[in-house]
């Protein structure tokens, strides 16, 4: 649906994006991650066609960005970052103004204004103009427009900076429903949202492509494996002899906590918690706590984009 | 084109939902009004030109006044980033933006026609001076938004852009006064370049094609280097 090759950017004689590719396949929602300034944004503003790279192409749906950039526009909708609107206006004609501007005729307008009112939740500000509106409903305006013509792509730069945790859940579930009938291109700094609603992650650092895989390709891919934490009544030493010579895992850390609990961490390259139950029984430990410590988005991230 | 005209019809409602649209209408009017019944009444002569001769200090101001919003403002807000994805083409964008202003410049202007009919009714109304200088009005406050419109598309702050276009203006407006100061053949070429010299030949009521091909041109350059400044999308 979209490719992405060799793609670079600068900006004077600071290199933004730095020979980026990827594709991102029909129906597929992905996450665009990295830290502030790594090149997210002007990646996104290259795919819609608002910049124009230095080098390298982006081809949507078989035609370039830019010799085709009409009706390559035409296919995207577009939510940049911060939710810029013309606050001068009211919801419902700024509504119409994008409507017009994407082409659809007058007598479709205002069926496509309601199903977007009624997608996003807009029916109490359709009337109120824009710069009164709360932070979440101006966000909910921007993905109006954007999908107002229907668009079989969608690229949206941080839909949620600047939102309320509930605000957040909400636009969340919103593009999740979207994402079900569209290509969904979302960055975001917030780990748990890509884990939340993306098929695939992209992680770029510094303007370079560190990583792409789903969510579990990335954990498993990471070194240093399962970590499990247990707990029991028994005293330290005891157990840490035996546990010492056990084969499966490796001890990385153990003592008693506050309540006088002996805890062991244990590191293995696959999953133990069977093995490690049998083993306490055989040796009549009371267990209090078994807890497998899993790696998740965040330390992949900070694997791959610190240092 | 149907875009470009929906465009200049969103950037009117946006000049005429604020007060700039009014303002700028009664201030117009006002000071025209207060130089034309002037002449009429207290010197009692029965003429446009006072108003022609006033009109252009006028636009000095009011065009990059108008105009200075229009890219600085959107480039600040970032919406120029959603105008500039839609399926339109950057000219587009700007002609409708240009359309606009010309159209509000022609409501102002079409507003003192009541003056000439003032006239026609008191006295002979001199035809060839009254559409020459009507003609002259139009094309300078066309040229005046057009260049107002590139010092707009340089910055994203409102003032830079607004002193940046009064500055370029005020040098075309200079051009064919100081030409005193320099030798002949420069002066020459420094006259052709004033944006006021070919105003007062319209005003005389002489249309020549030559005057008209100024005004027009200078709007095609200003218009182009718009695009150019467009072009480069920067932050």
């Amino acid at each position: 649906m979209i490719e992405v090759k060799n793609l670079s950017k600068s900006y004077g004689p600071v290199e933004a994006v730095r020979s980026i590719s990827f594709q991102v396949n029909q129906g597929e929602v992905i996450g665009f991650l990295g830290p502030n300034g790594a090149g997210k944004s002007t990646t996104m503003k290259v795919m819609t066609g608002y910049l124009p790279p230095n080098e390298g192409t982006v081809v949507v749906g078989g035609k370039d960005i830019l010799e085709d950039a009409l009706p390559v526009r035409q296919q995207i909708g577009y939510l940049p970052e911060s939710t810029p609107l013309y606050s001068d206006m009211i919801t419902y004609d700024y509504l119409e103004f994008v409507a017009a501007m994407r082409g659809i005729s007058a007598e479709d307008r205002p069926a496509r204004i309601r199903a977007m009112t009624n997608a996003c939740g807009l029916h109490d500000v359709l009337a109120k103009r824009v710069d009164a509106l709360s932070k979440g409903y101006k966000q909910r305006v921007g993905l109006a427009q954007a999908m107002i013509h229907n668009p079989p792509i969608l690229i949206l730069d941080e839909p949620t900076s600047g939102l309320d945790p509930n605000q957040i859940v909400e636009i969340r579930e919103l593009i999740r429903e979207i994402g079900r009938e569209r290509t969904v291109v979302l960055s975001t700094h917030i780990l748990s949202e890509v884990q939340a609603s993306c098929d695939r992650v992209i992680i770029i650092d510094n303007g370079t492509l560190v990583a792409d895989g789903t969510p579990e390709e990335l954990r498993s891919s990471l070194s240093g494996g399962e970590q499990v934490l247990i707990t029991l009544l028994n005293n330290e030493e005891e157990v840490a002899s035996i546990l010492g010579d056990w084969a499966p895992a490796e001890v990385v850390e153990h003592g008693t906590d506050d309540q006088g609990e002996a805890y062991f961490m244990l590191n293995s390259s696959s999953d133990i918690r069977a093995d490690l139950f049998r083993l306490a029984v055989s040796h009549n430990w009371t267990l209090t706590g078994l807890h497998r410590k899993s790696k998740n988005l965040e330390d992949v991230f900070r694997q791959l984009t610190s240092g | 084109m149907q875009q470009t005209w929906i465009l200049t019809k969103r950037e009117l409602r946006a000049y005429f939902d604020g007060p700039a649209a009014y303002v700028v209408l009664c201030v117009f009017l006002a000071i025209t009004g207060w130089f034309f019944s002037n002449a009429l009444f207290l010197q009692n002569v029965a003429s446009l030109r006072s108003v022609f001769s006033i009109a252009p200090f006028i636009f000095l101001f009011f065009m990059p006044a108008l105009t200075m919003a229009s890219f600085a403002e959107e480039r600040r807000a970032g919406t120029l980033e959603l105008l500039l994805t839609l399926p339109v083409r950057d000219w587009q964008v700007i002609l409708g933006k240009l359309l606009s202003v010309a159209l509000l410049l022609f409501l102002a202007i079409a507003l003192t026609f009541v003056y000439a009919i003032t006239l026609a009714f008191l006295g002979d109304l001199d035809l060839g001076g009254t559409v020459g200088g009507y003609l002259g009005l139009f094309l300078l406050g066309i040229t005046y938004g057009a260049i107002g419109m590139w010092a707009s598309s340089l910055t994203r702050n409102q003032i830079v852009a607004f002193i940046l276009g009064f500055a370029i203006i005020f040098l075309l407006f200079l051009l064919d006064k100081i030409t005193d100061f320099v030798p002949g053949q420069l002066g020459v070429i420094m006259q052709y370049l004033g944006a006021d010299y070919h105003f007062q030949n319209l005003m005389r009521g002489v249309i020549d094609t030559r005057d008209i091909l100024y005004y027009l041109s200078l709007t095609a350059f200003a218009f182009l280097l718009t695009t150019y400044s467009l072009a480069k999308r920067p932050e």
